[in-house]
């Protein structure tokens, strides 16, 4: 009797009942979706976005990920993680899109698992090594303010399921700049050290806004929110450039690979396993 | 084929009636995640599910025990489809649920927020709402952190019992 039992239910639904558990390699997460993509829409150009978007998002839930265990406070693991497991949510959607787009059929585990540093679209501040909690609250403040406002427009694309995708993580990249920018104007506007690590996290962030307007330019409306956070923090707001697309056309740093050798090691070590 | 209203409404109901994995004193139709059963035209009962968050991990779960339990009560065509649009608000919780909800000691949410059209605006002081103690009723409770157990829940504490408590956060 598999009513109203999880794992039950699972196995009938998959027809196996082998598994300890249902870890990967089971689901869709656009099942059922209508996934039509409509007349006029350029494929290619919906697959890019799609595929960068979901590597943007998959390397920033790593970097979080890397605070379990390591947070100054067991709420702030908390709060990281949650943070990273929305925007994994998020890459899951986009990949399983691109695989539907691209004319390839790939699942969302071929995009995460298998594919090497050059094939990966993300913006390089996504991949660079974690640095201490005020980096990483300045970095999650740069980059959740920019794709929220990315996704805003987004919600206006002619391919529903993007335009879907973005109007659901609006929503959770609202409360993650909300987490980041309370806690940048507390770093900021707290201790003599909390503030210089605070300035120091923003000074090495804010310059990689040239990459990320470059990518999306909505500089007006991101510039707006950090000038805001960074008056309440009494921090200044640090200078940035127009900078080349760098992330987007391939071109990493050397903080990638191993980020996605630690990622991919049980998917290359045992091809084909689920689990 | 399924075609009788009363056999519909039978579906419809089963559907309903599944608990949610993570939060089990809920149903799907409690928690405003089930979005339609309806029959298509070739018999199919087709229920359609939507994701609370992008990174719900209850939904291939959700999804199978509402196939399980309509294929158990002898529907043999059964599709479980996802929707993604519109996205799912804590608005979507029934009256039911939110007073199951406070009857296990979590405070439901309040009425989720509606921006406007443009940039979604930031608000650095004054964005929290006061939620009662679920407990006690009282009206002096603190966030403890906006992050809790669930994707959907938050962490308070009420200053008058002293209780530490859950919250169904508005979004």
């Amino acid at each position: 009797m598999s009513d109203d039992h999880v794992y039950l239910s699972l196995a009938e639904e998959h027809e196996d009942d082998t598994r300890w558990a249902y870890g990967t390699g089971f689901e869709d997460p656009l099942h059922g979706v209508d996934t039509t993509v409509p007349d006029g829409v350029d494929r290619a150009e919906l697959a890019a976005l799609c595929l960068a978007l979901g590597d943007d998002a998959l390397v920033s839930a790593q970097r979080l990920a890397e605070w379990t265990t390591r947070a100054p406070e067991l709420e702030e693991e908390v709060a990281l993680a949650n943070i990273g497991l929305d925007l994994l949510g998020q890459a899951r959607l986009l990949y399983a899109r691109t695989g539907q787009v691209d004319g390839t059929g790939r699942t969302e585990d071929a995009y995460a698992y298998l594919r090497d540093p050059a094939d990966f679209r993300n913006v390089t501040l996504a991949e660079l090594p974690g640095g201490d909690f005020a980096f990483s609250i300045a970095r999650l403040l740069v980059l959740a303010s920019w794709r929220l406002a990315h996704f805003e427009r987004l919600t206006a694309s002619p391919d529903p399921v993007l335009a879907a995708v973005a109007a659901k993580g609006a929503k959770e990249l609202t409360y993650h700049r909300q987490y980041a920018a309370e806690w940048t104007v507390r770093l900021g506007d707290g201790t003599d050290e909390s503030h210089r690590r605070m300035r120091a996290g923003l000074q090495q962030v804010v310059p990689y806004l040239g990459e990320l307007f470059s990518a999306c330019d909505v500089r007006d409306e991101v510039v707006a929110v950090l000038r805001q956070v960074t008056d309440a923090a009494g921090l200044p707001l640090p200078a940035w450039q127009p900078l080349p697309r760098a992330g987007r056309t391939g071109a990493h740093t050397e903080h990638l690979a191993p980020l996605l050798a630690e990622l991919q090691s049980v998917a290359r070590a045992h091809p084909g396993a689920s689990w | 084929m399924v075609t009788a209203p009363a056999d519909v409404r039978r579906a419809r109901r089963l559907a309903e009636t599944v608990p949610d994995p993570e939060l089990p004193m809920l149903t799907l139709a409690d928690l405003g995640v089930l979005r339609a059963v309806e029959v298509t035209g070739e018999g199919t009962v087709r229920a359609s599910l939507t994701p609370t968050y992008s990174g719900c991990p209850a939904l291939a779960e959700m999804r199978a025990m509402v196939a399980a339990r309509l294929r158990a009560a002898g529907f043999a065509r059964v599709e479980v489809r996802t929707v993604l649009d519109p996205p799912w608000t804590t608005d979507w919780i029934t009256p039911e649920g939110r007073r199951k909800l406070a009857e296990h000691g979590i405070a439901p949410p309040g009425p989720a927020p509606r921006p406007a059209p443009g940039p979604v605006p930031l608000v650095l002081s004054g964005t929290r709402r006061a939620v009662p103690c679920p407990r006690c009723g009282a009206a002096d409770t603190e966030e403890t952190s906006r992050f809790g157990a669930t994707s959907c829940k938050a962490l308070w504490r009420c200053r008058v019992c002293r209780e530490p408590f859950e919250h169904v956060k508005e979004i």
